[in-house]
């Protein structure tokens, strides 16, 4: 297939820039312009910083500034009391991190949240990865017919998204359990998928994973585009099977793409918020709890805001780790050049 | 057009007759990933006795509008329409300004603590917005920020700028200096030059970014919910959760409001889904 049918036929999905062809011209390490970059750099000596002022203002104000102010509040002790009255909140050290920390419930919550993201990552990537390489192999029509349905379903607002899941897991009027009621039998009729949390998990995770695999299948495939076909050819006339193609030409090539696809999923489905709350009716019990309700919960039911952000602070050095692996990643690339 | 001539090369000539099958397995996923979809529109449309019922069945027997019209009855459903649009379209017009002038500083000039710069900015996304609900929330409380559109409209704005910086930024560094250059040779001012030549190419990223903050904007939910406690102020995504009270949830309304609240959100894909797979692959996931 040449890149003229993929434009053609192919789902509307633009090939991914190289970094490299589009990076080098204006790149400093590039070393191949350098007149053009002596040139721009007298022009505008003030006013790439007044272009870019308003938005330095705003992300501070709405990001540094707040992220600041939650590890000023994680030792402090800031109740209900503080917040109204503006009173400065007594420092309390390290006080909230070692309740937080000696307390069993933060444990369980941190040990869900990180089995529950893992099985959302998991499934997310690897159905994404499988259809994805299906639509390779896909007639133009058929393939045009899925990539529709994936749009269809990623366009779906997320509130409306856990409207609908919630509607279909109705214990009372819920398709799930018609359908399940006729192919086993009618006691599934008004089953409670939330009495147990497993249960109820599972349809959070279809949730989850439906909403994400639209996003991963469409960039994995602009990935997949890349991936050279007459190297594939050549390994398939020398007898390799295919998943010896897969695993020593094509992964390769899109190896980086999943990598920061993954690492996006990882952050996202760490921080599943909204998908829980609406199926549990905005009152999420407290085995449905991933470390962002459970800090939420600490800071707007308990009303102790301290220990709520004390929380949001560990998840945040939680997945700084993650944060580090993405961003060697996208250096690596050298899309931040 | 017949099977034969689009089959990639790569196919050895054994492989052609599987491709009646994966056709088959790839349409049985579009149908999994198209039926929550369908369940929403066909439920809105469908007569309340049959939602109400414990048998489901997988097509209506009759089409109404009844669900709609209850939907839009529901109290505050124009307020949460007039909340939802201001906030969503003064956020995404304040961003667009903002994200532009920050991507074309990134985008064209080599400046001390650009890098640096641009490494925030992939940061900041990551940050999980239930850290900063707390701090935001007490701060905002602080400066009379609760209630008022303002406070959502200063998160909306700011939390697609970084994203929205960064895929400007792609479509900038793809417009030659050359034609810049010329344009301000030929005389024109470096904002002319800017507003003639520069604006018109950037317009298809402006467009595909400012549907992403809009879509964004529209979609929030947990910074609605917490920082808008009037219920004539609420967003459409804080007014769904009215459909649920003690007695349990009106599913046909909720349904025929979803579908309403989806449907711009639908019509947008649409048509900026191509700019939106080139944003995402050279963005957010390249960067």
């Amino acid at each position: 297939m040449t890149a003229a049918d993929t434009k053609a036929a192919g789902p509307p999905v633009p090939v991914p820039r190289d970094p490299e062809a589009d990076g080098s011209p204006l790149s400093d390490q590039g070393g191949n312009g350098p007149l053009k970059q002596k040139r721009k750099r007298k022009k505008g000596e003030l006013l790439p910083y007044l272009l870019i002022l308003p938005a330095i203002v705003a992300i501070a104000a709405v990001y540094l500034y707040p992220l600041a102010k939650t590890v000023i509040m994680s030792f402090q002790d800031m109740g209900r009391r503080e917040l109204w009255s503006g009173d400065p909140a007594p420092w309390v050290g390290f006080d909230q991190f070692t309740n937080i920390l000696g307390d069993s419930e933060f444990w369980w919550v941190t040990f869900r949240t990180v089995v529950f993201m893992a099985v959302c990552v998991t499934l997310t990537m690897g159905i994404g990865l499988l259809i994805s390489l299906l639509m390779r192999r896909l007639s133009n029509w058929v393939r045009l017919i899925l990539t529709f349905c994936l749009i269809a379903a990623w366009a779906m607002p997320l509130m409306v998204a856990a409207s609908i899941f919630r509607f279909m897991a109705d214990s009372d009027y819920g398709l799930i359990n018609t359908l399940i009621a006729k192919v086993v039998g009618e006691d599934w009729l008004g089953h409670n998928w939330y009495l147990d949390p497993i249960q109820g998990f599972a349809i959070i995770t279809l949730l989850v994973v439906w909403g994400a695999i639209p996003f991963v299948v469409v960039t994995l495939y602009a990935a997949l585009t890349q991936v050279p076909q007459e190297l594939e050819e050549a390994a398939s006339l020398d007898g390799a099977s295919s998943f010896g193609i897969f695993r020593y030409v094509t992964w390769p090539v899109i190896k980086p793409v999943f990598s920061m696809v993954a690492t996006l999923s990882v952050i996202w489905d760490f921080n599943v918020f909204g998908q829980i709350w609406l199926l549990r009716g905005s009152k999420p019990e407290p085995e449905y709890e991933t470390l962002g309700l459970y800090s939420y919960s600490k800071a707007f039911e308990s009303t102790s805001f301290s220990q709520g952000t004390a929380i949001a602070l560990i998840t945040v050095i939680l997945l700084s780790a993650v944060a580090v692996y993405y961003l060697r990643q996208l250096m690596k690339t050298g899309e931040v050049e | 057009m017949s099977t034969t001539t689009d089959t990639p090369q790569v196919l050895r000539p054994d492989r052609k007759n599987s491709r009646v099958g994966l056709n088959i397995l790839g349409l049985g996923i579009a149908l999994v990933m198209v039926f929550p979809v369908y369940w929403l529109v066909i439920s809105a449309l469908r007569p309340s006795r049959e939602i109400r019922s414990y048998d489901q069945t997988l097509w209506p027997s009759s089409i109404t509008f009844d669900n709609f019209v209850k939907a839009t009855q529901q109290p505050n459903f124009g307020t949460a329409v007039q909340s939802s649009l201001i906030v969503s379209i003064t956020a995404v017009v304040g961003g667009m300004i903002i994200a532009t002038l920050a991507a074309l500083a990134i985008g064209r000039f080599r400046f001390f603590g650009r890098k640096p710069l641009l490494l925030i900015m992939i940061l900041v996304q990551m940050l999980p917005p239930t850290a900063m609900l707390i701090p935001i929330y007490a701060q905002l409380n602080a400066m009379g920020g609760i209630d008022e559109y303002w406070s959502l409209i200063v998160v909306y704005l700011v939390s697609t700028l970084p994203f929205a910086t960064i895929m400007i930024r792609g479509f900038v560094v793809n417009i030659p200096v050359e034609l810049e250059e010329s344009a301000m040779v030929d005389g024109c001012t470096r904002f002319g030059a800017f507003r003639r030549v520069i604006l018109p190419l950037l317009a298809p990223g402006l467009a595909a970014a400012s549907i992403f903050a809009l879509v964004n904007a529209w979609n929030e939910y947990l910074f609605a919910y917490i920082l808008i406690n009037d219920n004539s102020k609420y967003t459409l995504n804080v007014w769904l959760m009215t459909f649920t009270s003690e007695r349990g949830t009106d599913y046909g309304a909720l349904m025929a409001a979803s579908t309403m609240i989806a449907l711009p959100v639908v019509i947008f894909f649409m048509f900026v889904q191509k700019k939106m797979a080139a944003g995402l692959t050279s963005g957010a996931v390249k960067g």
